[in-house]
């Protein structure tokens, strides 16, 4: 199985400027209980987007975002606590996002992303705030050199695991490489029987 | 030989290949745990590759979230959330025929909670790695494993592997010092833990629980800590395997016997960390004064003792999490009215945890207008309890008393709060509409939860506590 390499996105961000939004907020429990990865989109913050009727809310910070020129979010820290449910990044991505930025991002959150092609991203406490102050600038992040750059100034280097990372760049998917070593579990569960 | 803690003898066990540079180690995952909820996109995605669950054997399934809590019908059938709901369930049945796993289905008298049903059974142990497609999986930590919560694509890969590819992460003691005083418990050092190094403050971290206080708590209450290591961010929370962790395994059905046991005791014992080993960090927790704690905003780093006040807000989201809830700095805890409350999840849904409920509630009524739901974490729990006659205590007290399942924690069974609804829940999440559109969840121990439910507004329960003690005596 492949994914779409991720190479360099350059879009307009999103700024969710909330500490410690959790999955609950990305998505609500009551739409996990679906059996596909699919279509998530539509549930993505839902009860941020809607009313209790399903309408659109006035207030709503997701009115006038494009999913299509505003493919990066930005979120306070500690973004994706709470749940391990992979349904937040495939919500994100069928929303249209491709790019998290935060200064700090929850573990289980970053993992699920990382499998799915939705690039979390962690940058400096100078840099979160410079983009938490601009939503809607544009803003470039390479995973090649680990730069992000903001339009109108500011550029800065993140880190990401290596191995996460190669397998992004070349669009592979890590279940390749555990089943290539599939001797060497072999030979594990031999030497403990 | 460096000395070593517990993590790290569990994490070097594990190791298939070592972790380099370029790649992460790959682990190998002795137990996993799977639900309806997080594992149908993991078993297409099997599907999709030709892969079969390689090693079944080491698969348990249960059936938990998505389940209702209200007894089938005259026509036999179960209420469920919606259709898709009774779908997911019948998808995890197919799949777990299809690749011979082991699934405590519906009517299976040792259906639970997945992390209630792995301890129950004896699958939890010592020593071992385990994993689920849940946050909660810390649980598992309270008998000196190394469990972690995975996502949906990882699931994929213990199934068709067994094994996983992870960093090690970074190790962080949590000393609890001085003595637990009377009437405050594990929920209560949970919550001021968390309090204490904040919603994100094991971030990258496996925990361990240390000090006198731990040795003192009953499993139950090492699994209620370890289950809300994820609340301050960490994968993992774990305790070191003592005499009460041996007492508690020895002759369950899935735990070993004879020879086996002996063997498996020895091996387990000498997990302790060692003296001199190193931690990447140390806090200590004084609970030596510690009273009940509960929550008052929307992240449950958001806890104060319940004799207290709303603090100050101290950023935009502490400030917007006071708005939701409708609780004004200043305003005093205990005068926050309250009209349900929820007794159950995989972190205070074990039999310890209604028997304190029980004892609060004993004698004593429900205020009026507040609808208490008790949904105790398996059938075997339920078996235990009524035994007990406690679910009688709950009924004639005006609660209602469920199957079981995870319910009001993650409310995608149909059991829910309404709008604008304060619950004082024994679960692990405030978040907002984490149990209902627009409800607002205070988290708490199961006898604050129970005070709380007699007098319709958040209670400490140390004087309910106090009384019966003396009624007793």
């Amino acid at each position: 199985m492949s994914l779409e390499p991720f190479g360099k996105i350059t879009s307009r961000t999103v700024v969710l400027p909330q500490e410690n939004i959790d999955t609950d907020q990305i998505i609500p429990a009551r739409f996990l209980t679906t059996t596909t990865r699919e279509g998530l989109g539509k549930a993505a913050f839902y009860d941020w987007r809607y009313d209790e009727g399903g309408r659109p809310k006035n207030s709503s910070i997701f009115n006038g975002v494009n999913p299509a020129t505003h493919r990066i979010l930005v979120a306070g820290s500690n973004f994706g606590c709470g749940s391990s449910r992979e349904h937040a990044p495939w919500a994100l991505l069928d929303f249209g996002f491709r790019v998290v930025i935060s200064s700090d991002i929850a573990d289980i959150f970053k993992s699920n992303a990382l499998k799915n092609g939705l690039l979390p991203v962690t940058v400096d406490k100078e840099t979160h705030q410079r983009l938490l102050a601009s939503p809607g600038a544009e803003a470039s992040v390479d995973l090649e050199t680990q730069t992000v750059r903001i339009d109108g100034g500011g550029e800065a280097r993140f880190s990401i695991e290596p191995f996460a990372r190669r397998c992004l760049l070349d669009g592979v998917d890590p279940l390749g490489r555990i089943l290539g070593q599939m001797a060497e579990i072999e030979k594990y569960e031999e030497a403990r029987a | 030989m460096k000395p070593q803690s517990l993590f790290d003898k569990l994490w070097a066990r594990h190791v298939v290949v070592e972790e380099t540079a370029e790649a992460p180690a790959l682990l190998y995952i002795d137990l996993h745990l799977i639900h309806e909820v997080t594992s149908p996109q993991a078993f297409t995605t099997l599907a999709t590759r030709g892969l079969n669950v390689r090693r079944p054997d080491r698969t348990l399934a249960t059936l938990d979230h998505s389940t209702p809590t209200l007894p089938a019908g005259k026509d036999g059938r179960l209420a469920y959330a919606s259709a898709e709901a009774a779908a997911q369930v019948e998808t995890l049945i197919r799949n777990c025929e299809r690749e011979g796993i082991r699934l405590l289905g519906l009517g299976d008298k040792d259906r639970g909670i997945v992390h209630v049903i792995g301890p129950e059974l004896g699958a939890t142990q010592p020593g071992k790695t385990i994993v689920c497609g849940d946050s909660h999986t810390s649980t598992h930590g309270a008998f000196g494993a190394l469990a972690f919560g995975i996502g949906t694509t990882e699931v994929g890969h213990v199934l068709a592997t067994q094994c996983l590819l992870q960093r090690k992460p970074k190790s962080m003691r949590v000393n609890f010092r001085g003595a637990l005083p009377a009437g405050v418990g594990a929920k209560d050092m949970a919550l001021a833990m968390i309090a204490q190094i904040g919603a994100d403050g094991g971030q990258g971290y496996a925990i361990e629980f240390a000090g006198a206080a731990i040795g003192a708590l009953s499993m139950e209450g090492r699994m209620t800590l370890c289950n809300m290591s994820i609340e301050a961010g960490a994968r993992v929370g774990m305790v070191a395997p003592d005499e009460k962790t041996l007492a508690w395994l020895k002759g369950r059905p899935m735990a070993p016997a004879g020879d086996n046991w002996d063997k498996a005791v020895d091996d387990w014992l000498a997990l302790a960390t060692d003296d001199g080993a190193a931690f990447d960090r140390e806090v200590d927790i004084d609970i030596s004064a510690l009273s009940p704690m509960i929550t008052y905003g929307v992240s449950p780093d958001a806890a104060a003792p319940v004799g207290g006040a709303a603090p100050e807000a101290a950023s935009e989201a502490q400030a917007h999490g006071a708005d939701y809830m409708k609780i004004a700095a200043g305003t005093p805890i205990a005068e926050v009215a309250v009209n349900r409350v929820f007794i159950g999840s995989c972190t205070n849904s074990r039999l310890e945890d209604l028997r304190a409920a029980a004892q609060v509630l004993r004698g004593r009524r429900v205020k009026k207008g507040v609808v208490m739901l008790v949904v105790p974490g398996s059938e075997a729990i339920k078996r235990a309890a009524e035994a007990e006659n406690l679910h009688r205590t709950f009924i004639d007290a005006g609660a209602e008393w469920r199957e079981p399942g995870c319910s009001m924690c993650i409310a995608m069974n149909g059991d829910k709060g309404e709008p604008g609804d304060l619950v004082v829940s024994t679960s692990n999440r405030n978040f907002i509409g984490r149990q209902g559109k627009d409800v607002r969840t205070v988290l708490a121990s199961p006898a604050t939860a129970a005070a709380s439910a007699i007098e319709g507004r958040i209670a400490d329960p140390r004087p309910y506590l106090a009384k019966e003690t003396a009624n007793v005596a």
